[in-house]
C-alpha cells in the first residue's frame, strides 16, 4: 500500500506547490517537471534496450510545432491529440525502418533524424508558407502548464513501473542483454522495440506540446535545439536509466544546475554541459542509484 | 513425413556453399549426433533449423509444420530450442530470469508463478538450484553452459539443438554433462547435437550424420560411421599414394 500512497501523496504535494511559489519558482518547476518527463520517457525505451536515442528533440519539437500550427484552428485538447498522433506516426515509420540498426549507427541515425526534421520544417516554412516563426497564443497559465506536465510525468512513471512488472519490460531487458537470445527464446524483436519506442515517442511529443505555450514565439532552431536531446540522455544516465526513479533523480539536480549555470555563465555554460557528460559516463556509468548501491555493498564488506 | 525433416537445405554465402543440399530426417524422441570437421557447416545447419540464418533453398519441417522462412522467434515458438557454440547468457539478469525467458515468451507463454516454477525446475535439472537469484554474469564457464541448457529446457521444446554443448568441460564435468543429456533422451526429448567428443557421441547417439564441406557424407549407425573410410578421410585427410 505504501508503494502507492507515498508517490500519490508526493504528487498531491507537488500539485499544490503553485499556491505558494513565485512566478520564477513556478517556472523552474515547469522546467524540472518537463525534464523529468523527457528523461523518464527516454529511459522507457532506451533504459533497458541500450538503444541510445538522440531523437528526443525531434519528437519534442514536433509536439511544440503542432501546437504552433494548430493553436488557433483547433480546441486545445484536440491539438494535444493531434500532436500525440503525429509523434506516434513518426515513431512508427522511423522505428520500422531503423530499429534494426545497432549501437553507434542508431545513435547517429537518431541524431540525424532530429536535424533532418528541423531542416525539413525550415524549408517548408520558408518555401511554402513563407512564415519561419510562429506565435502561440493560448490562454493557459504557467500553473496550468505545470499541472499538465506533472500529470504527464506521473503517467510516464506509472507506465514505466507497469512495464517493468510486465512481459514487455522483461522482453526489453533481454533485448538489452542479447538480441539473439531474445529472438531464439520467442521474443518478437521488432514488435517489442517498436511498442516501447512509440510509447516513449508519444510522451516526448506531448511534453513538447504541453510546454510550447511557454515559448510564445516558436521557430525550428528554438524547439529543435539538440541540447535538449543531450541533456535528456545525461539526466537519465546520471540517475540510472534502467531504474524507475533514476531519470527523475538525475533530471532535477541537473536541470537546476544548468539553470544556475546558464544564468551566471551564459556564454560558457555549454562547456559545463560537455564536462558533465564526460564525468557522468566516466564516474557513474550505471547511474547514481547503482553507484550508491555498489558503495554500500563495499562498505558492508569492509565492515564484516 | 518424419518429425524433423530437412530437405536439400542450402546456405550460400557469396561464392561459398556452407550447407550444400543436406537432407536427413529424425523421428520423435531420437537423438542424433551431427559430426564433421571444423568449417564443414554443422553450426550453419543448426542456424538454418533455428532460423538464425534464412535458407537459400530447400525446406525444413518440424512435425509437419514448414519452418523455412519463419522468423527466429516463430521457430522458437514452434518448439525449437538451441544452445550456442559460444555461450550466450544474459549477464544482467538473475539465473531464474535467464531461464524464465523462453517459458514466458515461448509457445506456452507462462507467466508469474508458473513461469517461475518451470525456471526453478530447469535450474534444478542442471544442478543450479539454490542459486536462482545470482546474477548470470557472475557464473563460471561450466555454470554458464549449464544455465544455457536450463534455458533451452525451460522452453519445453519439441527439438533441442545442442551446438558443442560438451566442449570445454573437464572430465568430471563431461561425465555429468553426458549423464544429463542421457536423462533428457530418456525422457523422450528429440535432440540433434553437434559434438567433437567422440566418446560422448558413442555414449549418447545411436546414429550420426556427418558433414564435410557443406555436404552430408554419411547418415548411419555411429559405430559404422566412425569406421567409414569417407568419414575418416574427412577428419584426417585422404591417403595419398605418392
Amino acid at each position: 500500500m505504501m508503494r502507492i500512497i507515498l508517490p500519490l501523496a508526493g504528487l498531491v504535494l507537488l500539485a499544490l506547490l503553485p499556491l505558494w511559489l513565485s512566478d520564477y519558482g513556478l517556472g523552474l518547476m515547469v522546467g524540472a517537471a518537463t525534464y523529468v518527463t523527457l528523461a523518464s520517457a527516454w529511459a522507457l525505451f532506451s533504459g533497458h534496450t541500450h538503444y541510445v536515442s538522440l531523437a528526443t528533440v525531434a519528437f519534442y519539437g514536433i509536439g511544440a510545432y503542432t501546437v504552433a500550427v494548430l493553436n488557433e484552428v483547433l480546441p486545445y485538447p484536440l491539438v494535444l491529440m493531434v500532436a500525440g498522433a503525429m509523434g506516434a506516426g513518426l515513431a512508427l515509420i522511423v522505428g520500422l525502418s531503423t530499429l534494426r540498426l545497432k549501437g553507434v549507427y542508431f545513435v547517429i541515425f537518431s541524431f540525424g533524424l532530429a536535424e533532418l526534421i528541423r531542416q525539413l520544417i525550415t524549408w517548408y516554412e520558408v518555401n511554402v508558407t513563407g512564415t519561419l516563426g510562429r506565435y502561440i497564443f493560448l490562454e493557459i497559465t504557467t500553473a496550468g502548464i505545470y499541472w499538465q506536465m506533472l500529470g504527464l510525468g506521473a503517467l510516464t512513471l506509472a507506465l514505466t513501473a507497469w512495464i517493468h512488472r510486465n512481459r514487455l519490460g522483461l522482453a526489453l531487458r533481454v533485448i538489452g542483454d542479447d538480441e539473439a537470445v531474445a529472438a531464439h527464446s520467442g521474443i518478437h524483436l521488432a514488435r517489442v522495440k517498436l511498442i516501447a519506442f512509440v510509447l516513449s515517442a508519444v510522451i516526448l511529443t506531448l511534453a513538447g506540446a504541453i510546454t510550447s505555450p511557454r515559448y510564445v514565439y516558436v521557430e525550428p532552431s528554438i524547439v529543435f535545439n539538440p541540447t535538449v536531446s543531450f541533456l535528456t540522455v545525461i539526466m537519465a544516465l546520471l540517475g540510472g536509466a534502467n531504474r524507475l526513479c533514476g531519470p527523475m533523480l538525475g533530471a532535477v539536480p541537473l536541470f537546476l544546475l544548468f539553470e544556475w549555470l546558464s544564468a551566471h555563465f551564459p556564454d560558457s555554460y555549454p562547456i559545463f554541459l560537455g564536462l558533465m557528460f564526460i564525468a557522468v559516463v566516466f564516474v557513474l556509468p550505471n547511474g547514481v542509484i547503482a553507484g550508491v548501491e555498489t558503495l554500500r555493498h563495499k562498505l558492508r564488506e569492509a565492515r564484516s | 513425413m518424419s518429425f524433423l525433416q530437412i530437405d536439400k537445405a542450402v546456405k550460400q554465402f557469396g561464392g561459398l556453399r556452407a550447407v550444400d543440399g543436406v537432407s536427413f530426417a529424425m523421428e520423435r524422441g531420437e537423438i542424433v549426433g551431427l559430426l564433421g570437421p571444423n568449417g564443414s557447416g554443422k553450426t550453419t545447419l543448426i542456424n538454418l533449423i533455428s532460423g538464425a540464418l534464412p535458407t537459400t533453398s530447400g525446406a525444413i519441417h518440424l512435425n509437419g509444420q514448414n519452418l523455412t522462412g519463419l522468423r527466429r522467434d516463430r521457430i522458437a515458438r514452434e518448439g525449437v530450442a538451441r544452445t550456442f557454440q559460444l555461450v550466450r547468457i544474459l549477464p544482467s539478469l538473475s539465473l531464474r530470469e535467464n531461464v524464465m525467458i523462453p517459458a514466458v515468451f515461448g509457445r506456452k507463454a507462462h507467466w508469474g508463478a508458473e513461469a517461475e516454477r518451470i525456471a526453478s525446475a530447469a535450474l534444478d535439472r542442471v544442478g543450479l538450484a539454490g542459486r536462482a537469484m545470482t546474477a548470470a554474469g557472475d557464473l563460471t564457464y561450466i555454470d554458464q553452459k549449464r544455465l544455457e541448457l536450463a534455458r533451452a529446457l525451460a522452453a519445453e521444446p519439441e527439438v533441442l539443438l545442442l551446438d558443442e554443448w560438451l566442449a570445454g568441460l573437464n572430465p568430471t564435468e563431461l561425465r555429468d554433462g553426458v549423464a544429463l543429456i542421457g536423462d533428457l533422451k530418456a525422457q523422450g526429448l528429440t535432440i540433434l547435437m553437434v559434438e567433437h567428443i567422440i566418446d560422448a557421441v558413442r555414449a549418447l547417439c545411436p546414429r550420426v550424420v556427418v558433414m564435410n564441406s557443406g555436404q552430408l557424407i554419411a547418415d548411419e549407425a555411429t559405430e559404422v560411421a566412425l569406421g567409414d573410410p569417407r568419414v575418416i578421410a574427412a577428419y584426417l585427410g585422404e591417403e595419398s599414394d605418392a
